[in-house]
């Protein structure tokens, strides 16, 4: 399977032919339609006047929640906490109170400055630590993973240490911002062309917001300009305020935020403290576990509730805690509402299991590999995880020896050891970190797929699914599967757009479940109708049907070879059916969230990195060396696509932790709202050696899309080694004998704070 | 009144634009020609990437990466712009830069492969073999989030190995669009005026002043990369407008034995010879100010006319002793850097008047310069404080001293207090260390996004040690040093 195919759309990139949602020509009555947003983080709205604004020329009119025909809610997952539109109070500074429909975007834009709004100001908790101060309830319902008697095992362990982390957020940037645009048509129907990673939400959610039925909506994606989770739940607010607008002027309606209303605007992944104790031998080896992760969750549940649960899914990171109590607390604050980013919460978790190690590490005076290896998981005892799933496909040890040898970890470090002596100022670290992830949605129903697959008579075949194209290469990867079943090229596939009216049902492309699923779902109709094709081949050819291959394009039929296309053409001649659906629903998998117990993870992925930093002590500047990479993918579906999502994710991750800092005034305002003062990294900050490799003797052992594993967020956790490198060049100057507590993102601020902690504590 | 630019292959005669219209909204919207993307519309991330040619002071044809979206029409009289849609051959065949992205996997969503691609071409062209150190640079002003970069770099390396620059379009066809441009040249003023006021372009520097005396409410624009968000992002009124990116009297290079001189409309790319020849120690800044489409429009005259506290160019240039001369229809007048900013937001420039050119003295064999910016992201960042010093040494003894900075103050600032500490002592390290906490005299930083004002004062004083370590030459201090 694994041969070198390119992106679907690489030459229509690089040509700048692709169409992405605000290049389609729009018909010439489009209206334009922009959002105003609360300039209070906290505070009832006293007033509100649109005089102004109704009386720019060019301005047709104002959507507000007075004057919408019913209250329309956002919540993604039926908590019916997220209005449309501000109605009495405003909940954080940039909160969506009303949106322009104007005759251009640029009056639109202007006009939404126009609009007098007053507040009643009341005081406000932007951090997740003033909300805990403030007893600000959780968003939605907190979590509990527990396994074995953790007071007792804490009170009887040799050793005990306790800490907290702060662990940053993080804007998705995908570079195409949020847009959609509908479309009316006859009846109530609307199709609403929307970059959105879950077209099926965006359709439900519009025909919510109108009163009128799924059907009459149709929602369609031919591709995203990146996602990263920030446009499974966050598109919504577009897509309805374009929906609502079209359906009520019946004509089209457009809306693109500035980059600035994007950020401050949609929500980012969580930030989080986690707070823990933890009870271990001499050896390191982890006794008890008791975890509290509190995270900024923003001002309504969003998918707050199952990011949060994925986070304490992963805070076991790769290691086996034989006593664990770990504790969600997914705390409402005035701020912008958290969501999906690549990871779901897991990178927080991960991290935080990974300080874990770190601080037992520092504490016993071992090398952090060293605590790893004693702590992680064994393939046959000590393979519960917290919520009681058996671990059944561990290659934890394979995986981080493999890289240790590769990398040659042990010479580098005591090089490093070495050098950090004879370094007052420059001062080196390495570290050598393992994930696993555990994959599929935690929301079990998610875990299902529809495709459709059409061949024409002339032998072209047209395929659709549920998933979309955010750049990952789903649509090459299930089009290579499709195209292997017929033994065909695979431009002889033709993709086609996501949209709801031909696989209705979708779930989210999210939880790197893309290819896995739909991949699953093509595979099933490619094979109804090829099943159709042998029974005609026997039928007709008078052979049975192991006679009958698809090869190179052709059918063998005994000793006939016909090409593909005039063989189709034969078989519609003598009414055989060449369109079928597939479906596919993920086998195993259940989960039980009031008792914490189940098998939430059909299979998981995994992977280790190592990186090297260096540090400038004076100013905490820092460069990111060399990083190594070994990651797992089962057996590979596209080798070249999923090596640029373990890049690309690791390049991210690295930007979570270290450059990518969001911050608010105390006016709840957020000040880092575009590439100005938002730091993605750029290609000068990626590692000066940066080696990939697929563990290429990986197997899926679960019978997965041929054998291959999920590629979109496990990646993104390898980044964890940065900091930690990081951390250690930071406790070099207290010879590794204190662990330096180094917050992300370890911005070259927190790096030099962080040693003037250790140099006064 | 018009103005005349090639676009592509077409030439186009545009009047009656609005002033503000920028050059990625022009294309996008008025021609339909989406291959340029709008990701930022504050020309940070590069994804409205373009190219535009111009006969440059020697009257060489140069082709640039500049940012579509804080890019105005009115800027572009003369010039050729080269936009993603150009670069296929007649029958659709990919040019050699496009097909190595394609062949290296070099893109994933793609919304910001056009501007790479472009960013690519334009450093192909003017340096068809980059080492990788200069291809980062060129790729600073261009931000990908999916890629993690990897395969664009190896890209370029394809693109080194398999292309010919020579038998590029641009190449081969140089003459003929040169005398096309040449020819486009304007002979008079041009005055554009539209409902929302009008658009300004002087023949020559004597215009710009008269036309700034008759409209002393203008916005004055060369590189329009800090005005462009005035228009982006506040959606501000700033007609009328007059541009004077295009003015070759402000585009002079004076290098004498004792001093540099700059015409206020040298753009950083242009000025990168002269600056790095005579001041090499300033390298480093130069290359981590902007990304390279903001270096190809913004001038070293417009960083300083805008009074930003954080502006990278004023405290090395302050502590070099530099003086800048401002120019109205009344004659020019000259003034220390150093006096021409007031407070925050104030500058000492009348409205009439106009920055006409910046000279800066050389340094003598026993001066010594240095300048340390420290930002959250290392390249394409502003600064959190930018740190500079200049030292005239008289044997052990600091004879003078000169510390400036951007990022501490209300406006670029000295470090008087830590001069005094330091001057007529001798350099050493308890001199330096000695002085460190007279930086608390000399600045009250703020807190903010960028950084702490604890961080800030920290680094300042930790600056000067690493000045002096620097300086003594033991051990290694700067990243830079550990290759």
């Amino acid at each position: 399977m694994s041969k070198i195919t390119r992106h679907d759309s690489a030459h229509k990139h690089v040509a700048g032919t692709s169409t992405y949602s605000d290049d389609i020509i729009l018909p010439e009555n489009t209206l334009h339609a922009y959002a105003g947003l609360s300039t209070c983080a906290n505070g009832t709205i006293t007033s509100k006047d649109f005089t102004a604004v109704l009386d720019m020329a060019g301005v047709v009119d104002v959507l507000h929640a007075d004057n919408l025909p019913r209250n329309i809610d956002l919540s993604p997952t039926g908590q019916n906490d997220e209005p449309l539109f501000a109605k009495d109070k405003v909940e954080f500074y940039g909160q969506p109170i009303f949106a322009v429909i104007a005759k251009t975007r640029d009056i639109a834009r202007r006009a939404a400055q126009l609009a007098e709004i007053t507040y009643n100001e009341a005081s406000n908790a932007i951090d997740v630590l003033d909300a805990e101060a403030q007893n600000y309830p959780n968003v939605t319902a907190p979590l509990t993973l527990q396994r074995g008697d953790v007071d007792s095992a804490m009170q009887n362990a040799p050793h005990k240490l306790e800490g907290e982390m702060r662990i940053g957020g993080q804007d998705h940037f995908y570079l195409e911002g949020q847009i959609a645009i509908a479309i009316p048509g006859e009846d109530d129907d609307l199709t609403i062309y929307t970059s959105t990673q879950h077209p099926s939400e965006a359709q439900h959610m519009v025909a919510h917001a109108l009163d009128i039925p799924f059907s009459s909506i149709t929602t369609k994606v031919r591709r995203m300009g990146g996602g990263f989770g920030g446009k499974e739940s966050q598109s919504n607010f577009f897509a309805v305020v374009t929906g609502i607008s079209a359906h009520k002027h019946r004509v089209p309606v457009k809306m693109r935020p500035d980059r600035d209303d994007d950020m401050i605007s949609t929500g980012k992944r969580h930030d989080f403290v986690a707070r823990y104790k933890i009870g271990f031998d001499d050896k390191g080896v982890i006794q008890a576990v008791d975890g509290n992760f509190l995270a900024r969750c923003g001002y309504t549940s969003d998918l707050s509730g199952p990011v949060t649960d994925r986070s304490l899914f992963h805070a076991d990171s790769s290691y086996y805690y034989e006593n664990v109590r770990l504790q969600s607390h997914p705390l409402k604050t005035n701020t912008v509402s958290n969501t999906a980013f690549r990871g779901f919460g897991g990178p927080q978790g991960m991290l935080a299991g990974e300080r874990f190690i770190e601080e037992i590490a520092y504490a016993l005076g071992e090398d952090p590999l060293t605590i790893r290896k004693r702590n992680f998981y064994g393939t046959d005892d000590r393979n519960i995880t917290p919520y009681h799933q058996v671990l059944c496909d561990n290659i934890s040890a394979k995986i981080v020896d493999e890289l240790e040898d590769s990398s040659e970890y042990q010479k580098r470090r005591e090089a490093i050891i070495e050098f950090n002596k004879q370094n007052p100022i420059l001062k080196k670290g390495i570290a050598l970190t393992p994930v696993k992830f555990g994959i599929s949605f935690t929301a079990t129903w998610y875990n299902q797929a529809g495709a459709l697959v059409h061949v024409y008579k002339d032998g072209s075949i047209a395929l659709n699914h549920g998933g979309t194209e955010m750049g990952q290469g789903l649509f090459t990867k299930v089009a290579q599967v499709v195209a292997e079943e017929f033994s065909v090229d695979v431009e002889c596939v033709k993709i086609t757009e996501t949209t709801t009216d031909k696989v209705p049902n979708t779930s989210a492309t999210a939880a790197s479940s893309g290819s896995d699923l739909n991949g699953m779902a093509a595979l099933d109709a490619a094979q109804k109708i090829k099943a159709r094709l042998i029974n005609f081949a026997c039928e007709k050819y008078q052979v049975t049907s192991d006679q009958v291959t698809f090869e190179n394009n052709h059918i063998l039929i005994g000793n006939e070879k016909i090409p593909f296309g005039d063989f189709t053409a034969s078989a519609y001649m003598e009414r055989v059916q060449l369109s079928d659906t597939g479906f596919y629903k993920t086998p195993e998998i259940h989960w039980n969230r009031e008792t914490g117990r189940g098998n939430p993870f059909y299979y998981f992925a995994y992977g280790a990195s190592c990186s090297e930093v260096i540090i400038d002590s004076l100013t905490g500047e820092y460069k990111i060396s060399r990083v190594d990479i070994l990651h797992d993918v089962g057996s590979s579906l596209n080798a070249e696509l999923d090596i640029g999502q373990i890049e690309g994710g690791f390049i991210q991750g690295m930007g979570w932790l270290t450059t990518e800092e969001l911050w608010w005034d105390d006016k709840g305002r957020l000040r880092t709202h575009a590439p100005s003062t938002y730091k993605i990294p750029l290609a000068s900050d990626i590692p000066d050696e940066f080696n990939v490799k697929l563990a290429t003797w990986s197997k899926n052992v679960k019978p997965t899309i041929k054998r291959s594993k999920a590629v979109g967020e496990p990646p993104f956790m390898l980044a964890n080694s940065v900091l930690e490198a990081l951390s250690m060049a930071v406790a070099s100057h207290k010879n590794y004998k204190v662990c330096p507590s180094l917050n992300a993102p370890a911005t070259p601020e927190e790096v030099l704070m962080a040693i003037e902690r250790l140099n006064k504590g | 009144m018009n103005i005349q630019f090639h676009l592509n292959d077409t030439t186009v005669e545009l009047s009656n634009f609005s002033p503000d219209l920028t050059l990625l909204d022009y294309l996008r919207l008025e021609r339909g020609m989406t291959g340029s993307k709008e990701g930022c519309a504050e020309g940070d991330c590069g994804a409205c990437t373009v190219l535009v040619g111009r006969l440059n002071s020697c009257g060489e044809l140069t082709y640039e990466s500049v940012n579509g979206c804080i890019r105005f029409m009115g800027s572009l009289n003369a010039c050729h712009i080269v936009t993603i849609e150009h670069l296929r051959g007649k029958d659709g065949e990919l040019h050699p830069v496009q097909q190595a992205m394609v062949d290296c996997h070099g893109s994933q969503c793609g919304f910001c492969t056009p501007g790479f691609i472009m960013s690519l071409y334009g450093l192909w062209l003017s340096n068809p073999t980059p080492s990788r150190e200069e291809v980062e640079q060129a790729l600073q002003g261009n931000l990908c989030r999916c890629t993690g970069y990897a395969p664009i770099l190896r890209a370029m390396d394809v693109i080194s190995k398999n292309a010919d620059a020579k038998s590029d379009p641009l190449y081969q066809e140089r003459e003929r669009i040169k005398a096309a441009l040449s020819h486009m040249e304007q002979q008079d003023d041009i005055t554009i005026h539209h409902a929302k006021g009008d658009t300004l372009i002087p023949k020559d520097s004597q215009s710009l002043a008269k036309m700034l005396d008759a409209n002393p409410n203008a916005t004055i624009i060369a590189g329009s990369t800090d005005v462009g968000l005035w228009v982006s992002k506040h959606m501000k009124d700033i007609a009328p407008i007059i541009f004077i990116n295009h003015l070759k009297d402000l585009q002079t290079i004076e290098d004498t034995d004792s001093h540099l001189k700059l015409g206020a409309g040298v753009t950083y790319s242009d000025a990168q010879t002269a600056i790095l020849d005579n001041f090499p120690q300033l390298q480093d800044l130069f290359f981590r100010i902007g990304g390279q489409q903001v270096r190809n429009m913004g001038t070293i005259g417009g960083n300083i006319a805008n009074g930003s506290p954080i502006g990278d160019t004023p405290p090395p240039l302050i502590t070099l002793g530099a003086s800048v001369e401002l120019e109205s229809v009344a004659g020019t007048r000259s003034l220390p850097l150093e006096e021409f900013f007031i407070e925050y937001g104030k500058q000492d420039r009348a409205r009439n008047e106009f920055v006409k050119s910046i000279t800066i003295p050389k340094l003598a064999e026993n001066e010594i310069l240095t300048c340390y910016k420290i930002s959250k992201r290392k390249d394409e960042d502003i600064s959190a404080l930018c740190w500079a010093i200049w030292v005239r040494l008289d044997g052990e003894l600091i004879a003078d001293i000169r510390i400036a900075m951007g990022g501490m103050a209300g406006t670029p600032k000295r470090a008087t207090a830590v001069e005094t500490a330091l001057k007529a002592n001798p350099f050493t390290l308890d001199t330096c260390e000695a002085a460190m906490d007279a930086f608390e005299q000399d600045y009250a930083p703020l807190s903010d996004w960028r950084a702490s004002s604890d961080y800030r004062m920290l680094v300042s004083k930790n600056l000067l040690k690493r000045f002096y370590l620097e300086q003594s030459g033991g051990s290694l201090v700067q990243l830079g040093d550990c290759k």
